[in-house]
């Protein structure tokens, strides 16, 4: 058997794993924002009843995967994997969901990349033949995060103007080996590239190097270029990482065609007070599970370049002064 | 076709580079309504404080008695209000003006005990109270005893 | 009733002013926590130095209520002890005249951190 690999980091799938459903749940927030018909249920507050945001946080994420296994009509004991991630330390959130779902479960960090990075990894799971139905579904939540990596959230701070909001919400994306739907056709495992941003309230600085890498590796993979998608979306850079990575891709030589934008500029609007725009795992999974779903299915959008960007540092590392390695990581889907 | 021959692409941008288009493209905070919110709302706290000083003065309290009342009644508003969820409003809008007075230390020792509640009333509540006044005590407390020991010896 | 109340507010004002500029002309890794502990030692060290005193008579609330009047009052409070009790007052001085501030910060904070929850 020949080796699936494209050039560097690029793998190419033969028989296209298909997107079979897709649930996106967001918090109130969310709800209100430009994409807020798009998602298939938001909570009117941050807790919704729990005791814990992080118990919120991990029921939001069952919510979400049970969403996409109903949606998609079949029987749960179907499913061969369950793919989850977040941001809580030691992924809790999606630690506590798998107990409850009670399906064999791969645990995956990317941070805010997680996503984009589990749709790749259930995708050779299917073509590679281990597997005919995978679950995958990430989760944030801005209050966990805020404590987690930021301030309490009652403390009287100013945030900065590059800083983002952590989006709360949860996407579930169930794969499966044939059926009806997207297909995606091939994903590119990004490189981790630091070029030395230490403001952890600039996230979108320290990951777009690496998302346009990884862009940048994609195209000279599959020798394709931008005019080859009509949207291409990268998951949480925020005002100034789309920015930054458009210009790094036009001094790169790299022609992104019509539609280059980020989920993260896209979730919230400017009245909302987020600054910069949304972040979190959940950002580029609910507008993954919500709008550009929607258009795939409805063929409004025909080929999407998605890429998940994370940022990988900790809370600790932020302290001691270092700076903050970035990861992107692409699937292109076929409508 | 896939291409098959192998590294070399990469972002053309050094990292010198790149911090100097990253700063271009960082929004800078808006340094003059920062200072004006700032001077606004840490003077009326400040007014605040005064007119609460005036008002133990006006019952009999010795000057020193006042002051010391005053900064003890500042700092239960300032808790009050951060546990009524205001407090962080406030501080969106004063920035330091709302940081620096007691009203703000007091905040600073609430938010974070107040959130970890939920990881119990020892190590939650108890260790978080001490976020920010910790290191402000430490601080504060030393170089109160090291002025002491100097003034001990110069006199 | 409205003695000092508009100097305490220049002065007040003045100094936020000051923290402001601390936070957003630095690196975003100096946080409010370290604009907190620069406020009380530098108000420490002017109160020391003779400087802060006449800022306490002229503005009253406006030196004594931000965290560099907390400094002043701790230096000024080890000076004290030390004029009472030698090396002793040097340790006890800067505690006792702060005592009301530090045992109302940490009563009225665990009291209303246990009474209420956070909003998000």
């Amino acid at each position: 058997m020949g080796l699936k690999r494209a050039g560097n980091q690029t793998v190419l799938f033969d028989n296209p794993p298909v997107i079979l459903s897709s649930y996106a749940v967001v918090g109130p927030k969310e709800g209100k924002g430009p994409l807020g018909k798009t998602f298939n249920s938001i909570w009117q507050d941050q807790l919704n009843g729990e005791k814990t945001w992080e118990l919120a946080e991990s029921k939001m994420l069952q919510e979400a995967l049970q969403g996409s296994i109903s949606q998609a009509g079949i029987g749960k004991e179907q499913i061969d994997f369950m793919l989850a991630g977040d941001l809580l330390n030691q992924i809790v959130s999606s630690n506590f969901a798998a107990r409850l779902m009670a399906l064999p479960f791969i645990g995956v960090y990317g941070a805010c990349s997680t996503m984009a990075l589990s749709l790749a990894l259930g995708s050779m799971m299917i073509d590679g033949g281990f597997a005919e139905h995978v679950l995958v579904g990430v989760s944030s939540h801005h209050d966990t995060a805020e404590r987690q990596f930021r301030a309490p959230t009652e403390q009287g701070t100013q945030r900065a103007m590059s800083a983002q909001w952590t989006v709360t919400g949860a996407g579930s994306v169930l794969l499966g080996k044939k059926g009806a739907g997207p297909k995606i056709t091939s994903a590119t495992i990004g490189r981790v590239i630091d070029y030395g941003e230490t403001d952890a309230s600039n996230m979108g600085s320290a990951m777009a190097p690496a998302v346009a890498d990884t862009i940048l590796n994609h195209f000279h993979d599959l020798q394709c270029t931008g005019q080859d998608y009509d949207h291409i979306a990268s998951g949480d850079l925020g005002t100034v990482g789309l920015a930054l990575a458009s210009e790094v891709l036009k001094q790169s030589g790299v022609d992104t065609g019509t539609e280059f934008t980020d989920c993260g500029v896209r979730i919230f609007d400017s009245t909302q007070d987020v600054h910069a725009g949304g972040s979190g795992c959940a950002c580029s999974a609910v507008v993954f599970a919500g709008d550009l779903m929607q258009k795939l299915r409805a063929r409004a959008l025909k080929r999407v370049l998605l890429i998940g960007s994370g940022a990988l540092h900790s809370p600790t590392s932020a302290l001691q002064g270092e700076s903050i390695p970035g990861i992107g990581h692409a699937v292109a889907i076929e409508a | 076709m896939p291409n098959q021959t192998l590294r070399k692409p990469a972002i053309s941008i050094s990292p010198e580079e790149y911090k100097a288009l990253a700063q271009k493209y960082t929004p800078k905070p808006t340094l003059t309504k920062n200072i004006l919110r700032a001077f606004l709302v840490g003077g009326l706290i400040c007014a605040l404080g005064q007119v609460i000083i005036n008002i133990f003065s006006g019952i009999g309290l010795t000057p020193k008695e006042a002051s010391n009342a005053a900064t003890a009644a500042m700092i239960f508003l300032g808790s009050l209000l951060t546990g009524l969820g205001v407090y962080d409003e406030i501080g969106k809008f004063g920035g330091a003006g709302s940081i620096i007075p007691v009203t703000g230390f007091a905040n600073s020792i609430v938010s974070p005990a107040m959130e970890f509640k939920r990881e119990g009333y020892v190590q939650g509540v108890g260790a978080k109270l001490f976020t920010v006044a910790g290191p402000v005590l430490v601080y504060g407390i030393a170089a109160s005893i090291i002025i002491g020991v100097l003034a001990y010896f110069l006199h | 009733m409205f003695h000092l109340i508009f100097p305490a507010f220049i002065v007040g004002g003045l100094i936020c002013v000051i923290g402001q500029l601390m936070m957003d002309l630095t690196k975003p890794s100096f946080t409010p926590a370290h604009v907190l502990v620069s406020f009380v030692t530098g108000g420490a060290v002017l109160g020391a130095l003779g400087v802060y005193e006449p800022l306490v008579k002229f503005a009253g609330a406006g030196a004594t209520i931000p965290l560099s009047g907390f400094g002043y009052s701790l230096a000024q409070g080890a000076i004290e002890g030390v004029g009472k009790r030698g090396l002793l007052g040097a340790l006890s001085g800067g505690v006792e005249a702060t005592a009301v501030g530090i045992a109302a910060a940490v009563f009225f904070g665990y009291l209303m951190s246990v009474t209420f929850n956070p909003k998000g």
